[in-house]
């Protein structure tokens, strides 16, 4: 599309696909049970995503107390412990951070926002949820069977990962490996959906260049989704089988416990080339939704268009296409081949620049804009702050030689917390206080939004800031106790006890938001159909919650980019995408 | 309005805390220094650009707060903007790679004369390997390691002979010359990091990937494991010596070779225990130990167990600390034990005396022992058998109050904490899961259930 998106146009295509009816469910179970309502999948997704999330907290509130109060608490032992390192990393990227941005904000907000009726094939849909429940409860049934949940760390290095020595080497590791087909299995058929759907179901008039930069985020992120999973996929597949049967995929020769296993001939770094192959744009599956989606929280609440719509979405591209270039950053120490180091450090401090656009954009989209300081931008700004934050400690990392020294130290926790943590987190927050309106009718509580902005911003900080100087002192990650060393002063102890109670106010004040979900949903202010005067088309649907079909009987046409706010000359200080272009502006002048 | 104050007090506080944190790069103490200035020069750029940016936005976001009589500016793109936002952008990147692949080059590029020291690395113990008179590495094979060749030796090589192995988490080496350290793991990944060398690398089987560095002073510096490596990897250290030329070299001369260690003989019990009739006094004539003179049980235990231990209280690492007294009675006798060779015959007649359980003492809930004790297991065996390839001893059938005692004794440091004490640090560190009496009775209680060996 040559068109300059921005510009007021009446372009609107003819309709290439005839509208199907939808069957409308009739039962209670058709509709909120197995629905095929992406409105519906959506809220299911989020609703078991956000449960097993506050699961994982809980864990890491226990790894904290371990590491603030080392000789206190007696029912966390090294097993316990690493078991919870563990399962809390995989959680938080996968079962939540993964579902909730795809199957949660993208099942509702893609049809909704390209104009949609729902997604292109609902009943596949359905199932995709089902599956991730499926996978959920696998997982948390590894905590129950004989030796407990692995604790392998979320990476799951052979041979490690199942060899005595490990918590849950038997069926822990097992369970989760299940668990994480399961969970590829099920996204591949949302993902499907999500591609298609915003391939194919845009309404007329909604050209690519025109759509919201959320969906361009969720869109790119399914696309690398679906091309990064196959090969967690295969690892995981590969590893029961060394698990089970004694193949070697990834298993050498050993000596385990003082004993010759039969093993040999696998290769443990295969496995780390396939994990982060998935891992590293697994990064970007989680950052670009949250890109897209804080682009279009700033531009409505800061009452102005996107600054650079098209750079942002070749960025989004950019960033898309070399993230399946760096992997291998996670594996400078890990005896590879160090030429890779070259290669590989070079193309991570190159995915820096698009990354760095798009702060510049954000803040300049910010930029004689007329700031409505409402929640939603609270929390967009705080990602800002956050997000500069965790990309700078980025440039340390992906730099070969400083990452030497900063490797496997508390500086890469406190890196990836801050950007693939908090900042998406954040992000999530936002945009909760934002389309919640669109998704129950009702305005969340704004004071306990405040409230909880500025616990969750602040603490955060406080635990992870402080936390990159234990890196760069040396302090390793992953250790039940630091013990006595020398170069760990005792002052290291009271940080980390000091991050401790940081993070302990921060777990516990999620429970505002709790409760300002629950609570708003009947006694929330009514919201209306477009509270925050927004453009994008989910704003413009007849009834508010929509319902199932969206847009009531005939399908918006668009006109217009996502981002017409503040244009000179116009009646409101916003534009809807599906408002038709004034015919009197060329009339009147001629 | 609030949020731009905090952002300009988060910067303000980010700035400060950066320069008044007393959590900094250790005192170097290798030749990569270039290391630390690739960090110092990150710091600088990216601090830059952290000020810059974030105070542009809380500006921003001051300036144009919302008013009600006011609209937002129009302005979909400023294409010139943009573009020099990627080339300034781009312009600090390339600044902070360049140095960063200048050094990388170096770190790959081992010098000719660097020397070269082998790490071996299990679960959770570290031993190291010396070259020898010849100066070349025997070869070794993971197929060939057992109990009497823990390092996997293939006897038929002769450059191995005058391998120098060193069991006991000490390496040491001479100040000022470059090194090569050839990283082999038997198990799992592991990690060889010295936070003061700032160089690391993991440990993978089936390969043996390596690192160099020159140490550029002397000292003594903890080696941490610094890939997870299963439940004990907080536990697996080691530390290394830097020493002066000289210094070193005594200490080398002083190391067994793999060629010393196959003349190894076997303790002679017959000889033993005539050496024993001084033992039984307290212990019993029957190795089954008496409580009342704090006596344990030494009948079944390891042999190797026994022989190192009574080495420990030889030399003063264990039974020196004033709060040991029983310890320091022990170390006393063990004078009478005048070599190596008496030590191995003692031992080798207690392995001969008949192997009772000891008389349990405790009275305590089994039950709650048990999962304190999957944790010991790892190392112990799952029935407290014991596993000498982890160094862990039987503690299974023997004498629980003297577990009781021991146990405490790791906690409080009195054991377990003397420099030369090659696996008693791992001890103080486990112990540490033991966060009050009650946890250390439940354990011993529940070990006291355990099967006995055959």
């Amino acid at each position: 599309m040559t068109q300059v998106a921005h510009d007021e146009t009446a372009f609107a295509p003819p309709a290439e696909v005839e509208e199907v009816e939808l069957y409308h469910p009739k039962t209670f179970i058709g509709k909120y049970i197995w629905s095929q309502d992406a409105k519906v999948i959506a809220i299911q997704y989020s609703i078991t995503a956000i449960g097993i999330g506050l699961v994982a907290l809980v864990l890491s509130g226990i790894m904290r107390l371990q590491l603030g109060f080392p000789d206190t608490f007696s029912f966390i032992d090294p097993s316990s412990y690493i078991q919870n390192v563990t399962i809390h990393g995989m959680i938080m990227v996968i079962y939540l951070l993964t579902a909730l941005f795809l199957g949660g904000f993208g099942n509702y907000l893609i049809p909704l926002m390209v104009g949609a009726r729902d997604m292109v094939f609902p009943y596949v849909n359905m199932i995709s949820y089902w599956v991730y429940l499926a996978a959920v409860l696998v997982l948390v049934a590894s905590f129950f069977a004989p030796g407990g949940a692995t604790g392998a760390g979320w990476t799951l290095y052979p041979p490690q990962a199942i060899l005595p020595g490990t918590p849950g080497s038997d069926w822990g590791i097992v369970l989760m490996l299940i668990s994480l087909a399961l969970f590829i299995v099920g996204f591949t058929m949302g993902g499907l959906n999500y591609v298609v759907t915003v391939l194919q179901a845009r309404t007329r008039g909604m050209s690519l260049m025109r759509m919201p930069l959320t969906i361009w985020g969720i869109f790119m992120a399914t696309i690398l989704a679906l091309l990064a999973f196959p090969a967690l996929f295969v690892s995981a597949i590969m590893m029961i089988l060394d698990q089970t049967i004694g193949t070697s995929f990834f298993m050498p020769a050993v000596v385990s416990m003082g004993e010759q296993l039969d093993y040999d001939g696998g290769s443990p770094i295969l496995f780390q080339h396939l994990f982060w192959f998935f891992g590293h744009p697994e990064v970007y599956i989680v950052a670009l939704p949250a890109f897209g989606i804080v682009s279009d929280l700033i531009s409505v609440h800061a009452r102005k268009n996107i600054f650079g719509y098209r750079m942002m979405v070749w960025a989004i591209i950019a960033i898309g296409a070399l993230s399946f270039i760096v992997w291998a950053h996670h594996m400078y120490v890990s005896g590879m081949h160090p030429y890779f180091g070259f290669f590989f450090a070079t193309t991570t401090l190159i995915i820096a620049v698009p990354t760095a656009l798009k702060v510049y954009n954000w803040v300049l989209t910010l930029w004689k804009g007329n700031i409505r300081l409402t929640v939603p931008m609270l929390f967009a700004i705080g990602f800002i702050f956050t997000f500069v934050n965790g990309g700078i400690t980025g440039l340390f990392l992906g730099n070969v030689t400083v990452d030497v020294a900063l490797s496997d130290t508390y500086f890469v926790v406190a890196h990836f917390h801050m950007v693939m943590a908090v900042s998406p987190i954040l992000v999530v927050f936002g945009a909760i206080y934002h389309w919640y309106p669109k998704i129950t009718g009702r305005m969340l509580n704004d004071t306990l939004g405040k409230t909880h902005f500025w616990i969750t911003f602040l603490g955060t900080y406080a635990i992870y800031y402080p936390m990159h100087y234990l890196g760069i002192l040396g302090v390793p990650r992953r250790y039940y106790a630091n013990g006595v060393t020398d170069f760990i002063p005792e002052s290291a102890q009271s940080l980390n006890a000091g991050i401790t109670v940081a993070a302990l106010i921060v777990g516990v004040a999620q429970l505002i938001f709790i409760y300002n979900l629950i609570i708003s949903y009947s006694r929330g202010k009514e919201a209306g159909g477009n509270p925050w005067e927004a453009t994008t088309l989910e704003w413009q649907t007849p009834d508010t919650p929509p319902k199932h079909g969206n847009f009531g009987d005939e399908l918006p046409v668009v006109y217009r980019w996502a981002y017409d706010y503040g244009v000179p000359g116009a009646e409101l200080d916003y534009i809807p995408q599906n408002q038709p272009p004034r015919p009197t502006s060329t009339d009147s002048e001629a | 309005m609030a949020i731009a104050i905090a952002v300009v007090i988060l910067i303000i506080g980010s700035v400060l805390f950066h320069f008044w944190s007393p959590w900094w790069l250790t005192p170097i103490a290798s030749n990569w220094g270039m290391i630390d200035d690739t960090i110092n020069l990150t710091f600088a750029v990216t601090g830059f650009v952290f000020v810059a940016v974030n105070g542009f936005l809380a500006y921003v976001i001051i300036r144009y707060r919302h008013r009600d009589d006011k609209r937002a500016t129009y302005e979909p793109e400023n294409k010139k903007l943009e573009w020099w936002l990627i080339g300034l952008t781009t312009v600090g990147v390339a600044a902070l790679l360049a140095p960063g692949l200048v050094v990388w080059a170096k770190l790959v590029d081992v010098p000719e004369d660097a020397a070269q020291v082998e790490v071996v690395g299990q679960q959770w113990h570290w031993s190291f390997r010396y070259p020898g008179a010849d100066g070349v590495l025997g070869k070794v094979n993971s197929r060939l390691v057992n109990e009497d060749n823990p390092f996997g030796m293939n006897p038929d090589d002769p450059a191995g002979r005058d391998d120098i192995l060193v069991r006991g988490n000490e390496l040491r080496l001479p100040l000022d010359e470059p090194v090569k350290l050839l990283l082999r793991s038997k198990d799992v990944l592991h990690n060889f990091a010295v936070a003061q060398f700032r160089v690391k690398m993991d440990l993978v089987p089936g390969m043996v990937p390596y690192l160099w560095f020159t140490p550029t002073r002397t000292g003594k510096f903890d080696i941490l494991c610094e890939e997870l490596c299963g439940l004990g990897h907080f536990a697996m250290r080691g530390h290394v010596v830097i020493d002066e030329r000289d210094d070193y070299e005594a200490w080398l001369s002083k190391q067994v070779t793999f060629a010393d260690t196959l003349k190894q003989t076997k303790g002679d019990a017959v000889a033993g225990k005539i050496l024993y009739g001084t033992c039984a006094s307290c212990h019993g004539q029957g190795g089954q130990g008496n409580v009342a003179l704090n006596a344990p049980k030494l009948s079944g235990q390891s042999g190797w167990y026994m022989t190192g231990q009574l080495k420990n209280f030889k030399s003063g690492v264990r039974g020196a600390d004033e709060n040991d007294p029983y310890g320091q009675q022990m170390a006393q006798m063990t004078a009478l034990l005048y070599d190596d060779k008496a030590i191995s015959d003692v031992a080798a007649y207690i392995r001969t005396l008949p192997d009772t359980p000891a008389p349990t003492t405790l009275e305590s809930a089994a039950a709650k022992g048990a999962q304190i004790y999957s944790t010991c297991a790892a190392c112990h065996g799952s029935n407290g058998q014991g596993i000498s390839a982890m160094n862990a001893p039987r503690l299974a059938g023997m004498s629980d109050w003297y577990l009781v005692t021991q146990l405490n004794n790791f906690k409080a440091g009195v054991r377990g904490s003397h420099e030369q004490d090659k696996y008693g640090p791992q001890m103080l560190l486990m112990t540490s899961m033991l966060k009050n009496e009650q946890m250390v009775t439940d354990l011993v209680a529940y070990i006291n259930t355990l099967g006995k060996p055959e």
